[in-house]
Parts: C-alpha cells; structure tokens; sequence
C-alpha cells in the first residue's frame, strides 16, 4: 500500500462526502431556528441544473455558483411563504418542494441533456495540484474547502456570536423570543434562505464537479442522507463534520472491499452499514439525558404569534 | 422517504393521465394505447435514454395510430404493481416493464388484466399475455472485452455492475472471456453498486477500481458519470446504451448502443393487427438491435480489426463467446471443449468466469 493509494481513496471519499456536508451544514442552521425542511433533494436538483446551465452559458463556473445559491434561495422562498406566512405543515410542504424539485430541474433540463460541463479546476497552482503527496491538500475543488469553511464558521457562530444565540433562542423558544422582541418570523425566513444557498451550491457540486454533466435526479437521495445526518450529529457542527466523513469513509470502504473481493461480509450489508449506524448512534444518543443532542425544542412547530 | 416522493410523484402523474382519459370517449379508431415503465429517469443518457429513443421512434414511425405514455423512476420493488395497475386500468394495451426485476410484479398485475399485453424487458418468466425481450449486450461485452485485452498494460481491467443478475453476469463473463482470448492473464476486477443510476457512486466506484490498477473500465449501470472520471484520469472507458463521446472523446474507445425501436414497432404492429404471441425476443448485432459505435482513432488497426472479425463472427454466425472450454472462478470446468452455452442457460447464469475478482 502506497502513499499515492492512501491518497487516491481519500479523494474518493472527500467526494462523496463534500456534498453531503454541505447540504447538511445548510440544514443544520435552518433545523436551528426551528423550521424543518425536507425539502433537500428539491433545492439541490434546482441548484444542480442553475449552475450547470448557467456555467455553460456564460462559460464561467463561478457565475454558474452563484447562480446555483440564488436557484437555491428562491426554491427555499416558495417553502418559506408557505410555512411561515400561512402556517402549512413543514413536513408536508418540504416533501412537496422535493417533489417539486424534481421536475422543475427536469424541466429546465431537457435541454441540457447529453452535454459535459467544462472543466472546473481546484484553485491552486498546478505544480501543487498535480503533486503527488501535496495534491491531497491542494488537489480539490471549491467546493470541498468551502464546505470545511462553512462548517467551522457555522460551529463558531452558532456557539460564540450574539446572532447564533438569538438563532438558537428562535429555535428553542419562539414565543419567549418573540415577546423580548425579536422577529421570529424574519430570523426564519433568512435561516431557510441560508439553508437554500447552501442546498444550491451542494447541488452544482454534483453538477460542475463530481459528475461535470446535468442528468436527471442525479443527485441520487443525497438529500435524504443530510437531513439523517443532521440528527445523527445532535444538531452540532463538529459532530456534522464528523459523522459526514463517518459516512464518507464508510461507503468508500464498502467499494474497496467489494472491488478487492472480499466477500466475508455480504455486499447488502457493507450498503445497510451507514443505517445500522445512524440507528445505533441515535439510539445511544436518546438513550441519554442532558442537553447535548437534543433537537431543537420548536422544530417542525408553526409560529403563530397572535395565536 | 425517497420512496414516498417517488410514489406521489407516480400518483399525480397516474391522476394527470387519467383526467386526461376521461376527457375522451371511445372513438372508432382509437389508437393503440402503449404505456412504459422505466427504471431511471430519460434524461439518464444511457439505458433508459435508449428504450424512451425506441418509445419516440415507434411514435414516429406510427404517428396516430399509437399513443405512448412512460413513468420514469419507477423501483424495482412492490410499488411497480400500482403503476403498472394504472397503466392498465387507462387503456394500455401494450406495455413494456424496461428492467430485470420488475418480473413478478408484471406476471401478479398480467394475470388481472389478461385483455392487456406486457413485455418484460431481459426476463425469461413467460405468461399467456407475457412476453420477454432483450438485446443480446453480451456480444457487445465481447467486441469491447477484445479491445479491453488489447488496450490493458496492466492487466488488470474493471467492470462496474449494478445487480447480480443474468443479464450482468453474461456482461462480465463474455468482458472477460473475450480479453482472455487476447491476453490469457487478464484479470477482472468487478464492483457491483446496487443500483443503476447514482452518477456519483459510480464515479466513486470508478476512482476505487482505477486505484486498484484497472486501467481500462467498462460499466453495466446508467450514466456516463464514469467514462468522464476515465477522461480525466487519462485511461480507457466504453459508453453504455449509447454513444457517450460527448462526455469523454478521449477515454472512450468505443459503446454498445442499444436500439429498441425496430422491437417496439414490430411488437405494436403485432397488438394493431390481432398477431401478438407471447414470445422471447433475444436478437443481438445480427438483427442490429445491438450496435457498437465508431471506435476512437486511439484504438490502432489492428485492433480495430480484431473487434471488427467478432462482430462479423456474430452476423455470419460463426462466433460465440461461450464457447467451451470454460471454467468458473474456482477452476471448475463448467462448459467442456466443443459445446456452448444455450441461450436458456446463458439467461439464467450465476457463476463469473476463472479471472474474475468479485466480492
């Protein structure tokens, strides 16, 4: 086993982990203020075929994020309005923008269909990139140190900033927050907005990176794991970081063992294992008291302040 | 929950189409109703790009005397039994389940409507108003494994696969057998995903087999996702179900395209004229139902025409991949010098050739 095998697999798996991470982190600060939206999978399919058509038109792919986040923002508005200005149900109405999703980003990409994204390069000099040892720091795209950023910066600013703890408080106990005098309704309206940007730029990561095409649905239930992975981490953004690369590292073990054929464990229970695990750590985690954890206390709970 | 998003999204196309029905009464020339289930989207550019390609080319071919309908993403699990219930209770008459295990949910749902025709795409269970059809892709495999053995400085080549089922396990017997023939220590490494369409699990499991020394890669699931990870990387890929030199020019060396369309229209006209038998279609290069691509100029001459020479072997009959002596993974003779697989046996295979690596 060679530097250059260790440092090949790791690619695999901060791949498939990046996008992931991303949504989830989005999730977190959205679940955070006490909205749940299930609605992932929808926003990173629009943000998928945004910033892959948006990259091929303008032959820019940093336009193409940009417009990704802002596809994002707009699909997680359409949530927003429904739940928080009319009082609709968060887990129907999220379902509902996932399906919604779905066929828009088909729609919008009929025409995309059988065409390769241009190439999108990590930003660094190549003589780095291309480095045999050094390309496993240097060696990756945006996407994968905006997400470490972005999960850091979410820890920090939940933990340690005035605005992370009227966000929490938001989340915790609306009604309280609402009679100090904060504005509930707003300060969830810009988590969801957050938490569409995000789920936007997850998507063009599949889109402009992973898989540089637009095809249908190709973001394959990632959101689905996001959503598992932000209860799986009891709402914390280290946990998020960890137990992203948890699954991360997980699946790519399952293909080596499979490629390396080793049949000692059956291939359907390499593909269960993630699930067996989540179970197995939400299981230990409810099984103890005290705050860490914990969801918070208004999620998935309408706000009705006059009522 | 993925389940849940995909029946509703089934549900309201199934309440779209049948609002739709009801708008119109029973004209004297009705056109003949075909509906299809696929098991991606028909945007995946791949398998089920190529059977929505046949659903339009039957369309064209027949204008107004068929009217198609699909529902794409449809699982491989007990909810394909209401979608394909809807399917009939709208007035198809004819409708194709385009994956392996959609079978015994189209012989439970054919035996309530026995006035409708199915056809099972690459199954071998058969009823009074079942049919079977496939395309034999396994000559395909065997055109593409010659290239592989030749292509391969390793020898060690890779095969990314969905589901152990027949249809694959010939893929990578005749991939295999093939690359044998020209390089005898040809090893093939083998991962099998558990699905047909996760653009981003196959290029993981792409990036695992090139790791492992795969310098040349075929795939057996939906996307082109992996031949543009071969592109980037600098080694040997072939399109799946459809030319995909859009997505990779330079690493693929050729595809096995499928055309369903000539089976589609003939099996239509079948229904229109009174003539539909429940048969097993199974044609191959020979009918042209099986089509390799244009070969990348990377590909020299000689190998060029070592890939040509199968291809001709199957038109004129002349060449069989399975063609003893063959031995499975453990050394066990399983086909004997002289003889050759049947077709029936071939479709109901599950053991991989001596040389092939799998979990």
């Amino acid at each position: 086993m060679t530097w250059t095998f260790l440092i090949d697999a790791l690619v695999t798996v901060i791949g498939i982990t990046t996008p992931i991470l991303l949504a989830a982190s989005g999730e977190l600060v959205v679940e955070k203020s006490g909205v749940i939206n299930l609605g992932i999978e929808g926003m990173m399919l629009v943000g998928a075929i945004t910033g892959f058509a948006v990259a091929f038109e303008f032959s820019n792919p940093w336009i193409g994020i940009g417009a990704a986040a802002l596809a994002g923002v707009a699909t997680s508005m359409i949530f927003a309005v429904l739940v928080l200005s009319l009082g609709t149900n968060q887990v129907a109405t999220g379902l509902a923008l996932t399906i919604f999703g779905i066929g828009l980003s088909s729609l919008i990409g009929t025409n995309y269909t059988g065409f390769a994204a241009l190439p999108f390069d990590p930003p660094f000099p190549d003589a780095l990139v291309q480095h045999p040892i050094w390309r496993v720091i240097f060696g990756h795209s945006v996407f994968v140190y905006f997400a470490f950023l972005l999960v850091f910066t979410i820890g920090w600013f939940l933990s340690s900033t005035r605005a992370g703890l009227v966000l929490r408080s938001v989340g915790e106990n609306d009604f309280s927050a609402h009679s100090i005098g904060y504005p509930v309704v707003a300060i969830r309206f810009a988590a969801i907005a957050f938490g569409g940007a995000i789920a936007g730029i997850a998507g063009a990561n599949f889109s402009m990176v992973i898989t540089p095409m637009w095809a249908e649905q190709m973001t394959a239930g990632r959101g689905w794991i996001a959503l598992a992975l932000v209860v799986f981490a009891g709402w914390r953004a280290g946990r998020l970081l960890a137990g992203a690369y948890f699954f991360g590292v997980l699946m790519t073990l399952e293909l080596y063992a499979k490629a390396s054929g080793y049949a000692i464990i059956p291939s359907q229970f390499w593909a269960a294992m993630p699930y067996l695990i989540a179970v197995a750590v939400l299981a230990f985690i409810s099984s103890r008291d005290g705050k860490s954890g914990k969801e918070p206390a208004c999620l998935g709970k309408p706000f009705l302040p006059n009522g | 929950m993925g389940n849940f998003t995909r029946r509703d999204v089934m549900k309201a196309v199934a309440a779209a189409s049948a609002l739709q029905l009801s708008g119109q009464s029973a004209l004297a020339a009705d056109p003949l109703k075909v509906a299809f289930i696929f098991i991606g989207p028909v945007g995946d550019y791949g398998w089920t790009w190529a059977h929505n390609k046949g659903r339009l080319d039957l369309e064209k071919a027949l204008g107004n005397k068929v009217k198609t309908t699909y529902v794409e993403n449809v699982k491989e699990d007990a909810s394909a039994i209401p979608i394909l219930r809807d399917l009939a209770r709208q007035g198809n008459k004819l409708i194709f389940a385009c994956s392996f295990n959609y079978m015994e949910q189209v012989l439970e749902v054919a035996r309530e409507f026995p006035e409708v025709k199915f056809e099972h795409c690459t199954g071998f269970k058969r009823a009074p108003n079942v049919a079977t059809y496939s395309a034999r892709f396994h000559e395909g495999r065997a055109v593409i494994g010659t290239i592989a053995g030749y292509m391969s400085k390793s020898g060690v080549i890779g095969y990314l696969g969905s589901f152990k089922i027949p249809e694959v396990v010939m893929g990578v017997n005749a991939f295999t057998l093939a690359a044998q023939a020209v390089n005898p220590k040809i090893q093939t490494k083998l991962v099998m995903i558990d699905t047909w369409f996760d653009p981003a699990k196959e290029t993981a499991a792409t990036q695992t087999l090139a790791n492992l020394g795969c310098d040349v890669i075929t795939t057996h699931t939906d996307s082109p996702a992996p031949l543009q990870f071969c592109e980037q990387k600098g080694i040997y890929g072939f399109g799946q179900g459809a030319d995909m030199s859009k997505f990779a020019p330079k690493a693929q060396l050729t595809a096995i395209e499928d055309i369903w369309a000539p089976h589609y229209i003939k099996r239509a006209n079948a229904v229109i004229n009174g003539t539909w038998k429940s048969e097993d279609f199974w044609e191959g290069i020979k009918a042209g139902d099986v089509v390799i691509s244009p070969y990348n100029p990377i590909v020299p001459k000689n190998v060029q025409e070592a890939a040509n020479k199968i291809i001709d072997g199957y038109k004129n009959e002349t060449y069989d991949i399975f063609k003893g002596p063959i031995f499975d993974q453990n050394g066990t003779e399983k086909v004997s010098a002289g003889k050759a697989m049947s077709l029936g046996e071939l479709a109901t295979i599950d053991w991989y050739v001596k040389g092939v690596q799998s979990a």
